[in-house]
Order: structure tokens, then sequence, then C-alpha cells
């Protein structure tokens, strides 16, 4: 007994030690980051210790409180537009992608197959291709240089990885419970959406956060589309700190910084349904 | 449920919340520009005091991301979407010409002309029809720390008789050494060139020879130090461990207060005096400009004397106007007068279109040269070969009626075939009972059509085109052939698709191993239901999944940085010579393979979190009782029901690292030479650094695609079927 319970320890030990390692890799390149943000000079120093000598608050102040020329608040604006075309984005993906998975976990239908295969070559196109003939799409629809546009873009681009979580997470509740409602004199549409959905509310928040994360991290798309600045949204602010000649890296680590605050945020709020959202129903013991 | 339409309202209605607009009594005149912060605010002042002089009129300055710059130009203009003035370098006039982005200004306003030099002006003329004004310049000079040097040395020689003089650990001078734009200032002092005014290629001969030779010799006797990037020769300067620098008016926005240095120009070498390639900015008439007569008068006011002045006093801009440069708080500027002098040594970039696509195969030669890797000789005419590959001649139009017969019968045939399916009379009642699904699935269908399928179909078409930017015309499947032909090479030369083709699926099984063995390594770890501190080792395990992937590839090119970055200075620690971790394949595709599993394994520790949550816990129990050790209970119950439930998002993961754009492009950016190149960075350069062959572009994103499909289906045959299981 006392042998076992010695080896129990070591065990314990040993992943503990495993978990701190591979915790330390995690942090280091954000502490470097962090580091970067937080030296008076704002530039990169070869040191093994992501620890700066002296701690200053000048490039988180540059980013925050930054005005363009006009005297309005750049950050501001742009955080503002950043968070409701991210938050936009999260509510119309899911709102597309929630009947269409129910639709294909529940319903035998002509069509099912053949669609779920062009989704999942949605994914296997570079988007590299796409970014003109989208330009000339939203130019038709006038939705150029417009939250809506930019929206109904990223949304419809999060949809397929959308229907695909969802799509397993419907298959994963029961579908006796809906079939007791429906005995219950509800419609199919009824059980859908009194049944269904609040069972699938796990998996609605996490892949309402990956359409958030889609849109609130996207650069490319956001620099074709947008022209005028009260329109930018946040990477376009951070971008504006590397420019041909000179990068303020200082600046440009305080705005990563400032950017990734919030999906750490929902991450840390969503931490449980992350793990069951991306993976239920896929295992039938 | 009502707390969430309310939201979503709320949401909508921000959306569609009005931006301040001109009032519709103003003109009103949109100006472009990428300048970062200090000559954006000199500029501004420049246009508050056009608007004071014009009443009436309203311009709007727009800073573009620099990085956007270029496309979005090239799609905003034509569509009616773009401004009515850009500014932007001269060297690419011809593609805005031929672009047909820009229009005719007219003749030189008088007051222009007197006061800015000939050949500055004609920097914009093409065909004898000009499209703007020059407003400022860009060259590199001499930066001496006044500290350190009391008198600049005046030539090459001279500082590699101050490297014995210096104190240990000070570099007489830093530049980029590998960059082709600084080692020109060479190159033309030996009286070659990079580009000729027919477009040839001429990085190659004696004077290229004698040109690398001496910057060979310089890094070698430690006069300049090693791969020298901008930031390191930023960093150097300004802490005094470099005594000289050449560089830009942008070095000195970067160097701190108390630094005590002069600007003077470029050294001599040889005997001849350096002279660095000069970029005329200039302010461009866009075409299809709303107000023409107004946007011309502002064009001709930022080139004036008064419109140059502010540009110069506060965005401290090497002007082209000889008035301001004779003003008495410029001219005792020593940093514009410095600039101002050197620029007039300089040589003039040349418009030639082919202009922008000789500096990479340059830069890759002259770095294999100066690594010692290939003799100067080889590594020159290897860039040459290079620059041929990349700039080859457009394909000859084809006319497309047989293969526009050959589409229209495939849909005919599609055509027929599925009237014959739906006229089957089983496959109509089976239509009719679908009918309630299709209700659900309509709007997303829909959706998914015209905003992500249509694109990608009308995108995938491009790849049946060939020609630069908007000039497109059709060559039917000549792409294709071209691309897996290796353009009549050998198969596996150097850039050949095939080549990048097997480093693609290198990258892409290595890192779904790492991602996988170290993600279902860390969560059995945190499986365990009495680990301490649980909670805590998970979140801090998934922040590299928060962190937007851009800023992670830009941290991680940082921390490989050879001289500042963090994983030399570990290794240092450890008594490991510091490595250039760019210079050759196998590190530098370890660094972006670094890069890409610190991003990817917390996905695949979630997933099979969530997998083994779910494994039945009453299994284990069973096999306790059966006497199992836990070694078996692995092997025999985790291992097997793990399998199919990680299956989905291993697929999914492969698609993702297959086409992982942004870690190979920021991290490696290919280096060295572009062996570390996968496909789909391979076309965004073949679309934007290569002279915008978008046709060339699409046709290897359909060869991806293709490839894909054909991966996946090969491999769900004996797997479930991709993206959830049934």
């Amino acid at each position: 007994m006392k042998q076992s319970s010695t080896r129990a320890v070591l065990v314990e030990v040993a992943i503990h030690f495993v978990l701190l390692v591979a915790v330390c890799a995690a942090l280091y390149p954000i502490l470097w980051v962090v580091s970067l943000a937080l030296a008076p000079s704002g530039a990169p120093d070869a040191r093994a210790l992501p620890i700066p000598d002296s701690i200053s608050f000048h490039s988180f102040a540059s980013v925050l409180f930054r005005q363009n020329s006009s005297g309005t608040w750049v950050f501001a604006v742009q955080l503002f537009n950043s968070v409701v075309i991210s938050l936009a984005t999260s509510f119309v993906a899911v709102a597309i992608a929630t009947p269409a998975s129910y639709a294909l976990a529940r319903f035998r239908f002509v069509g099912s197959k053949a669609g779920t295969s062009l989704l999942l070559f949605t994914q296997m196109f570079p988007g590299v291709a796409a970014s003109v003939p989208l330009y000339l799409l939203l130019d038709s629809l006038h939705l150029l240089d417009t939250r809506s546009g930019l929206i109904l873009v990223y949304a419809t681009s999060a949809v397929p990885f959308a229907i695909f979580q969802l799509r397993s997470a419907f298959e994963a509740i029961p579908r006796e419970i809906e079939e007791a409602a429906m005995v219950d004199g509800a419609t199919q549409f009824g059980a859908f959406l009194r049944v269904a959905l609040p069972a699938a509310r796990p998996a609605l928040a996490v892949t309402g956060l990956f359409a958030f994360m889609t849109a609130w991290n996207e650069f490319i798309l956001a620099a074709t589309f947008l022209s005028r600045e009260e329109m930018f949204t946040v990477p376009l602010l951070l971008n504006s700190y590397v420019s041909e000649y000179s990068a303020a890296w200082g600046n440009f680590a305080a705005g990563a910084i400032l950017v990734s605050i919030p999906v750490c945020v929902l991450f840390y709020a969503l931490q449980r349904q992350l793990a069951g959202g991306l993976t239920s129903g896929s295992v039938k013991g | 449920m009502k707390r969430w339409f309310a939201l979503a309202a709320a949401l909508a209605s921000l959306c569609l919340l009005p931006s301040p607009q001109a009032s519709a009594d103003e003109t009103s005149v949109t100006l472009w520009h990428a300048y970062g912060e200090a000559e954006a605010r000199g500029l501004h002042e420049a246009i508050t005091a056009f608007e004071a002089a014009h009443p009436g009129v309203n311009v709007t300055e727009v800073a573009v991301p620099f990085g956007a710059y270029a496309s979005k130009l090239e799609s905003a203009i034509p569509t009616g979407n773009g401004p009515d003035v850009f500014i932007v370098a001269h060297d690419g006039i011809r593609t805005y010409v031929d672009g047909e982005l820009v229009a005719s200004i007219g003749p030189i306003p008088t007051a222009v002309s007197d006061d800015v030099e000939r050949g500055y002006l004609d920097a914009f003329r093409v065909d004898n029809v000009l499209y703007g004004l020059p407003i400022a310049l860009k060259c590199t000079a001499l930066y001496v720390n006044e500290a350190l040097l009391a008198t600049p040395p005046a030539s090459l020689e001279e500082f590699r008789a101050l490297a014995p003089v210096l104190a240990p650990g000070v570099s007489p001078l830093a530049f980029e050494t590998d960059s082709a734009y600084y080692a020109a200032a060479v190159l033309h002092a030996f009286g070659g060139e990079l580009l000729d005014a027919t477009g040839h290629y001429t990085f190659t001969g004696p004077s290229a020879e004698r040109t690398v030779a001496v910057l060979r010799d310089l890094v070698q006797q430690d006069v300049v130090p090693q791969d020298a990037s901008g930031a390191l020769v930023t960093q150097l300067f300004a802490s005094g461990r470099a005594a000289a620098a050449i560089s830009g008016p942008w070095l000195a926005t970067d160097l701190p207060a108390g630094l005590r240095y002069r600007v003077v120009p470029l050294p001599t070498v040889g005997g001849h005096r350096m002279r660095s390639f000069v970029s005329v900015e200039g302010a461009l008439l866009a075409r299809g400009a709303r107000d023409a007569a107004t946007s011309r008068d502002l064009i001709a006011f930022l080139a004036s004397p008064s419109g140059a002045l502010p540009r110069a006093l506060i965005g401290r801009q090497t002007v082209t106007s000889n008035a301001v440069q004779a003003d008495a708080r410029v001219a005792n500027d020593s940093l514009l007068s410095a600039f101002r002098a050197a620029a007039s040594h300089s040589v003039l970039m040349p418009t030639h279109r082919k202009m922008r696509a000789a500096f990479e195969p340059a830069n890759r030669a002259l770095r294999k040269a100066l690594e010692g890797e290939m003799p100067i000789r080889v590594a020159l005419a290897e860039g040459a070969h290079r620059f041929e590959m990349i700039t080859r001649e457009t394909m000859p139009a084809q006319n497309p009626t047989v293969f526009l017969v050959v589409v229209g019968l495939l849909f005919l045939v599609l055509t027929i075939v599925s009237i014959r399916k739906i006229a089957d009379a089983g496959m109509r009642a089976r239509i009719r009972r679908s009918w309630p699904a299709y209700r659900y699935v309509l709007h997303a269908a829909l959706a998914i059509a015209l905003l992500v399928i249509l694109p990608l179909l009308v995108g995938a078409a491009t790849s049946f085109f060939a020609g630069h930017g908007r000039d497109m015309h059709f060559v039917g499947v000549a792409n294709y052939v071209d691309i897996l032909t290796a353009q009549g090479g050998p198969i596996f030369a150097h850039g050949s698709f095939w080549l990048v083709l097997l480093v693609t699926v290198l990258w892409t099984v290595l890192n779904l191993l790492l991602h996988v063995s170290i993600g279902v390594a860390l969560a059995l770890a945190l499986h365990r239901p009495m680990l301490k501190m649980r909670g805590a080792y998970r979140v801090l395990l998934i922040l590299p999944w928060a962190v937007p992937s851009y800023v992670t590839a830009l941290a991680w090119k940082g921390m490989f940085h050879r001289q500042l970055g963090s994983v030399n200075a570990i290794l240092s620690h450890l008594g490991v010579e510091p490595v250039s971790w760019f210079a050759h394949f196998s590190t530098a595709f370890a660094a972006n393979l670094a890069t890409n599993t610190w991003l990817g394994f917390p996905f695949m520790m979630v997933v099979t979190l969530g997998a083994l949550a779910s494994i039945p816990n009453d299994l284990y129990e069973a096999a306790s009782v059966d006497g199992a050790t836990s070694w078996q209970r692995f092997r025999f119950i985790t291992l097997p029901l793990l399998g199919p439930a990680l299956a989905p998002a291993v697929a999914m993961g492969a698609v993702w690292t297959f086409n992982m754009f942004n870690v190979v492009f920021l991290v490696s950016g290919g280096e060295p030479d572009g062996t570390t190149e996968i496909l789909v960075s391979e076309a965004y350069r073949w679309a934007f650094t290569r002279s915008q062959q978008y046709g060339y572009a699409a046709a290897y994103a359909v060869l991806i695609f293709l490839l894909l499909v054909g991966g996946n289906r090969l491999l769900s045959r004996n797997t479930e079927p991709v993206g959830g299981t049934r």
C-alpha cells in the first residue's frame, strides 16, 4: 500500500511538471509581447527572460488615446466598430447556421449529402482568389464601406464551420425529448424552438464565440472593403503601426494586447462549454 | 429568448447608425495616403491651409493601411469607390496608367514648374501626359553618432579602419547588407543598375560581382553586423552600438531624444560616391475624380511651397519644393538639408513594371552570396534565372470557342442527367418528403451560394486568364499546363509546384502529428479529476488560441531574430552559438513549425478534453473490476474511442494547416530562398508581389482545392466522413 501511494505522488509530480512546462511554453511568447509593450524604448531586445528593466505605459497610452488629424478619438471609434461588427457577425452566423444544422441532424432529405460536401469544400478553397469578386459583389449591393457589408461577408464565411459544429450538437440531443413534446401537441418547428434550441445552448455559445473571433481578428477583407477611417476596425489600427519603412513595435504590441483581452475573457467565460461544444455527439460509447 | 431578440435589434440599429457625411453644399475631395503618424500630421496641416484658402471645400484624408494600399486603389478606383487624389511613390506610375487608375492633370502649374526640379516632375509623366505632381523624396543617407565619431568617414574604406579603434561590441557601420535596396547604392557607384530601361534584369556581371564582394568583405571583417534587419539597424544605432548607420528619414523618428547625431550624404566606395535609390512621392489625380478642378488645385497646392512648408516642418519630409528648401527653418534643420543633398546624388527608382519583381530575386541572390553558400557569380546567375521565371512572358491569348463549347456540353450533360433524375417517380416522392427540411436550410443555402460559392467560382474562373492587374485575356488551361510542367524545367526544380507541394505535405503532416500528440497528452494530464489547479492550467493552455494569429506570427518572428530574438538568448545561456534561423531550410522550417504548433495544440487539446468527458465512466469501472491495469484501460478503452472522436477535428485541422498562410508568410516569409514557401503563400506571391498575375494565382488556388478534395476523398474512404460523425 505504502509503495503504491509513493508511486501516485510521483505520478502527480510528473504530471504537474509536464503541465508547468507546457504552461511556460504557452505563456512565453505572450509575455514577450507584453514586455515589448511595456519597454520604454518600444523596441525588441535580446534577453532570455521577457522582463523589461523599467516599465512604461507610454505605448499603451499612445494606442488608447490615439486621435486622428481632425481630433477624433480613433481608438474608441474603431473599438466600437469592431465590437458591433463582431457581435453582429456572431448573431447572424448562428442564426443562419442553427436551423440548417438542425435540419441536417434531424431530417433525411434530398441534397443533404451533397450540401454537406459542398460546405466542406468551401473550407478548402484558399480565400486569396475570392477577395476581388467579393469586392465587386459588395459594390453592386452598395455595401462597401459599411458595417453591414462586412458583417454579411464575415457571417457567411463563418457559417459552414458553424453548421458542422451545431449539427453534431443537435445529434447529441436525444430525439425522444422532441418527440415527447410533439406528442404533447407541439409542431416540429415548435419542438425545435422550445426543446432542441435550449438544450443546444452551450454549443450555440461556442459557435458564436468562433464567429466572433473570425470577425474580431480579420484584417485583409476589412482593409479591402473599408475606406473611411470612421468605419475601420481595430486590426486595421494595429496594422497602421507597421508601415512601409518603419514599425512602431511597442505600439503594435500594446495594441495586440488590447485586441486579445476581450477574446481571452470570452474564452475564460466559455471554457467549460468549449470542451463540450466542439465534440458533443461524436462519441457514442 | 426575448432578451436575445432585443439585443439583436439593438445591434442591427447600431450597424445602420449613420456616420458623418459631408454636407451637400460643400465641395468635397477625398485624399488617400499610407503615411505613418508624423507625416500624416504634416500633411493634415498642409490640407488645413488649403481648406482655409478655398472656403467651401472639404478635404477628407484617409490613412489606408499600407499592406492593402495598392490592391485597394486597384479595386476601388474603377468601381467609383476610390479617392479623388492619392499619394504614392512614382515607381508604380506605369501600373496605375495601364490599370486606368489615373487621369491627366494637364500642364504643370507655373507655381510648381519654376520651383521643382525637372527630373522629379517627369517622374509622373508617361507618354507625355502628366498624372500628378511630386511632393516629397525618400532616399538613404549616412547617420553618424557624434559621440562616437568626431568627423563622418568619407568612404566605406575609412569605416574599415575604424573596426579596431572603436570599443568592443560597437560596429563601425550598420545597414541592411542583404537587401537589394541598400546594395543598389554600391552597385550604382560602380556604374551598374538593377534593371535597365528595357526591363532587363542587370544585377549580374562585373559591377554586380564587385558590389557583392565589397559587401561580403564588410561583413566578414566585422565592419557591418551580419544579416542586419531594419529593426536591428535602428536598435544598434539608437543604443550606440553602431557608430553610423545607412538608412532613410524614417530612422530619425525611432531615435531617442538624447542621441546626438548628424546626417550626411552617403560615403564613397572605391573612389565613387554611393548613390542610393530615390523614390519620389507624388499626389496623383484619380480617374473619375468627382471634382477634377478642385482636386487639381489640391495637388498643385500640396506641391507648392505653401503646401510643402508644413509637411517639411511638422512631418519632417524631404520636400521637392526648392523655395521651402531655402527657408531658414528648413535649411538649418540638418536632417532635412542632408536628405535633400543626398537625394541630388541619388538614382531615380526605375518605373518599369518589372521593377518591383526584381527585388525578390536580387535579395535572395545577395543573401546566398553573403552567407558564402555559393560563389558570387553563381548566386547572381541564379537570381537572374529566378527573375526570368517570375516575370515570365504573358501567354498568348487563345480563342475561347473550343473551351466554351466544352463547358457548354458539360452543362448540357449535367442538366439532362438531373432532369432525368427528377423525372424519376421515386425521386419526386423523396423530394416532396424533403420539403419540410428545405424550409430550415433555404436561407443558409442562399447566403452561402451568393456570398461564398459565387465569389469562389468567379475566382476559379480567372484561372483561365492571364495578364497583369485588370489587363487580362483568355488563355484556356495554359496556366495549369505551365504550373504542372514546372514551366518546362525539371519537375522538382527550385520553386516548382511539385517541390512546393512536397514541402506543404511535409508541413501538414508534421504539424498534425505535433498538434495531436501534444494536445492529447495535455488533455490526458488535465483529465485527472483529482488534479490540483486544473482550471488554471486549462485556461492558461488555451491562451495561444485566443491571441490573433498575425500577432503570434509576428511575435515568433521577432523571437527567432538572430541578434534581438529571445530564442538565441536562451540558447546562449545554454552555451549554444547563435543560430541564423532563417538562413537554412531546416531551421527556418522548424521556426515555422514551432509557431504553428504553439498556435494549434490548444484546439486539439480542447477537442480531446470534450471527447474524454463523453466516454462513459462505467466502461472504466467495468474494466477495473476485470482487473485491467491503467495502461490496458488507456489502450483498450480510451484510445479506440478517442480515434473516431478526433477524426473530424483532425481532418479540419489538416485543411487549415495546408492553407495556413499567416504563419508561413509572416514568420519565415519563404526564407531561405523561397524554400519554406507552401502552396497558398506561393499563390499569394503570384497575385501580389510578382506583377499581379491573378490568373496564375487563381490556378494555384484551384489546384490546392482539388488536392484537398482528392486527399479528403482518399482518407474518408476508410474513416468516417469529415465534419462530424453520424
